[in-house]
């Protein structure tokens, strides 16, 4: 429809699957709450390439909306994210989330 | 008065009740009393009114409903919360308002010294609500409410010192028996129920001869069952035994439900069934006979007690089983004009030994009585005139009505139902001369303790004797047999028996017959001889407990089986206590021990512990790690992924 780079949808997908994968990887083998945080980023920012590629494709609008809401509760949560993971570190000293297991039986 | 007003009549005993019970202990006792006796007299007053528009009314319309509340309504079923006001109703309410408004004032004196001053008058009022439900319903389950709700009243009252294990026990007995009664009387009224598709009295009386032939099976099936519940809220045999050991409540409770009211209240059923006993003869012999039986077994007993409110109970048993004797024998009106007058003169006596009771500063021992006549005038006056009316001392209100009783029971029922009532006659007047020797006659027998605080009972409480004294002298004068005119109460009750003459096709037996040369010459022949025989039984207890005080003692020894025979009440709880209690105790350990705890009990902990195991290996897979929870979650979307893209 418009007059593109040439780069194909199937790369930006790629792409995106690749970020994606990187993320859940992260969230699952990195200790550290804070990598944890970034890694969910991550995942979901290759969502939002996903949906800005396939906005593109499809000369819809719909994709570009999804992301801006993406985006802005992405940041409340990493507000509200961030200010636990003080909380936590303050009280524990450690920003490990093996360290925070009090509600195991 | 208009007749509208019948509603506040069980109404406002109610709302004493009420008030009186969420208000114990933070109201003062003076406005108790005030709340408690005013809305039980102010119920008389506007029962009187009713009761006299009733009677401007021409015999045949004397019926006045009033439907208060919607209670059931389902289908073509329905059962209205309404009363009912005819002659009969009309009679019982007056006796429970008037005799329970004077015993609510005698209370005041003779509970004034009771911590739980306002407990009591709230139970109290809520009894005579009851009572008042029970006479006015106007259906077999509004009837069937209040015979509940007066026995929840008779239970809370006999249990009133609950503190007392002998007080708790004997509520307990009381509530228990009466069970045993209402068991019977609910399968008689679902009976009724399946028979006749409702429970409206008007209904089923009138369509009961059209249904039911004379004699079927299930006319006498309904009739006795019915009369189980009679036989157990009128402590007749064989389920008397909780009514003695009922006078462990306070003596006014005594009189008022456990003497002048609810006791009554099966005698009131059965004439209120009247014609579903008309059309069951068997039910009606079955009634006569359990009645008479009663009549002896209670007095034989009465004969050796020492305790002046057993006696009076057993008396009240067998005065009781008079009733039944003359409904058993056709004669409905003999038994409720029986029924009044024993309110009267047994109100009055349970009052009078209450007085006496007080007085002594709650001796109840008539061995430890005696020569009281000087220290208690009021009291001992009262007593003797209560004692002869319930002797049959003509012209006192017993032997009307107790005359009225044999002379049917002679002439329906044969001589063996006679003599039983006349010999039953002459105890009554020995045991109850014995018992009024004992208390005011003789030697002062007096613990020292007693004699230190012995005085006449306060205004509050002589005031009510003096009053049923004169209700016991001139209230068999309302049905005066052989004179024209005379039999004011039959005449009044006429209308309701009525129907009675339709089934039997013949002269009912009850009406109030006019004079008949007939019959005139043997009723006033059996009248001589009941009064010679009244006589013979006061004078024989004067010459055993004043001329000569040995006597008794002489005899009871010349006889000794007989008399711890009778001492013991035949025994009957101790018999029930073998063949029903000790089985049933036995048996519930039993079922406690070999199912409760091994069954039951063993089901539940093994199930337990399966759980508790179960979850002990399943907690291991909650390791806390979040990560791994993560990993799950994972592994879970991209399995059901899979599934779906590969399908």
């Amino acid at each position: 429809m418009t007059e593109g780079t040439g780069v194909p949808l199937a790369a930006y997908q790629i792409l995106a699957a690749v970020l994606f994968t990187i993320g859940v990887v992260g969230v699952l083998v990195r200790r550290s709450a804070l990598v944890v945080f970034m890694s969910i980023e991550l995942m979901l920012n290759a969502v939002n390439l996903s949906f800005v590629a396939f906005s593109r494709e499809h000369g819809s609008l719909d994709g570009h909306i999804f992301v801006f809401f993406v985006m802005a509760v992405a940041a409340a949560e990493v507000a509200v994210g961030l200010a636990i993971l003080v909380a936590i570190f303050r009280n524990r000293e450690t920003a490990n989330v093996d360290d925070v297991r009090l509600l195991k039986g | 008065m208009s007749l509208s007003l019948l509603w506040l009549v069980p109404v406002l005993p109610l709302f004493g009740a009420i008030v009186n019970g969420l208000g114990a202990g933070r109201i003062p006792r003076r406005v108790v009393s005030a709340i408690g006796t005013g809305t039980v007299g102010l119920a008389f007053v506007i029962a009187v009114g009713c009761f006299l528009r009733l009677a401007q009314l021409p015999a045949e319309e004397r019926i006045f409903l009033q439907t208060l509340y919607d209670w059931i309504d389902s289908g073509d079923f329905s059962v209205p919360i309404r009363l009912a006001l005819d002659p009969l109703s009309g009679v019982m309410m007056l006796v429970v308002t008037g005799v329970g408004f004077l015993i609510h004032v005698y209370s005041t004196g003779y509970m004034g010294h009771e911590k739980a001053y306002g407990r009591y008058f709230a139970y109290l009022n809520l009894f005579t609500f009851s009572m008042l439900m029970l006479v006015l319903a106007d259906n077999f389950l509004l009837l069937f409410f209040g015979w509940e709700a007066v026995g929840l009243c008779s239970f809370l009252l006999i249990g009133y010192w609950y503190q007392r294990p002998s007080a708790a026990k004997a509520g307990l007995k009381a509530f228990v028996t009466n069970r045993v009664g209402d068991w019977g009387f609910m399968i008689g009224i679902f009976l009724v129920f399946v028979t006749f598709g409702t429970l409206d009295f008007g209904r089923v009386f009138a369509e009961a001869p059209g249904r039911l032939a004379i004699g079927s099976g299930l006319a006498t099936a309904i009739a006795l069952f019915l009369f189980i519940g009679a036989i157990g809220k009128s402590a007749q045999l064989p389920l008397h035994v909780w009514l003695p050991d009922a006078m462990e409540g306070p003596t006014p409770v005594s009189a008022l439900i456990h003497a002048a009211t609810m006791v009554t209240a099966g005698v009131y059923m059965v004439a209120r069934c009247h014609i579903l006993y008309t059309l069951a003869p068997a039910a009606l012999g079955v009634v006569a006979a359990i009645g008479a039986a009663t009549v002896l077994f209670a007095a034989t007993v009465a004969l050796t007690q020492k305790d002046i409110k057993r006696v009076l109970a057993y008396s009240t048993v067998s005065q009781l089983g008079y009733m039944f004797l003359a409904l058993g024998v056709g004669a409905y009106t003999a038994g409720i004009f029986h029924l009044m007058t024993h309110a009267f003169f047994k109100a009055l006596l349970f009052l009078g030994s209450g007085s006496v009771i007080h007085a002594l500063s709650g001796e109840q021992d008539m061995d430890r009585m005696g020569g009281l006549k000087k220290h208690l005038p009021r009291t001992h006056l009262t007593m003797l005139i209560g004692t002869l009316a319930i002797a049959g001392v003509f012209p006192l209100a017993g032997f009307f009505s107790k005359d009225e009783i044999l002379w049917h029971a002679w002439e329906n029922g044969g001589p063996l139902l006679w003599g039983v009532g006349l010999t039953g006659a002459f105890l009554t007047a020995f045991y109850m001369f014995r018992l009024y020797f004992m208390t005011f006659h003789g030697q002062e027998r007096l613990t020292h303790e007693a004699k230190h605080h012995l005085h006449e009972s306060p205004n509050s409480m002589t005031i009510p004797l003096l009053l049923l004294a004169v209700l016991s002298v001139i209230g068999g004068w309302i049905n005066i047999p052989l004179v024209r005119g005379g039999q004011i109460l039959g005449a009044w009750l006429e209308p309701v028996f009525a129907d009675i003459a339709h089934v039997t096709g013949g002269a009912a037996h009850h009406a109030a017959g006019e004079v008949t040369g007939s019959h005139a010459t043997p009723e006033i022949t059996l009248m001589v001889i009941s009064l010679v025989v009244a006589l013979a039984g006061i004078y024989l207890a004067h010459r055993f407990y004043v001329v000569d005080p040995g006597a008794p003692k002489r005899i009871a020894d010349r006889v000794h089986g007989l008399y711890t025979l009778l001492r013991d009440k035949y025994r009957v709880d101790e018999l029930y206590d073998a063949i029903l209690l000790g089985p049933i105790v036995r048996g519930s350990v039993r079922l406690w021990q070999g199912f409760d705890v091994a069954v039951i009990d063993r089901t539940v902990n093994g199930v337990g512990r399966a759980v508790e195991k179960a979850a002990g290996e399943l907690r291991l897979a909650q390791t806390g790690y979040v990560q791994m929870y993560a990993m799950v979650i994972t592994l879970g979307t991209v399995i059901v992924l899979g599934v779906l893209a590969l399908r």
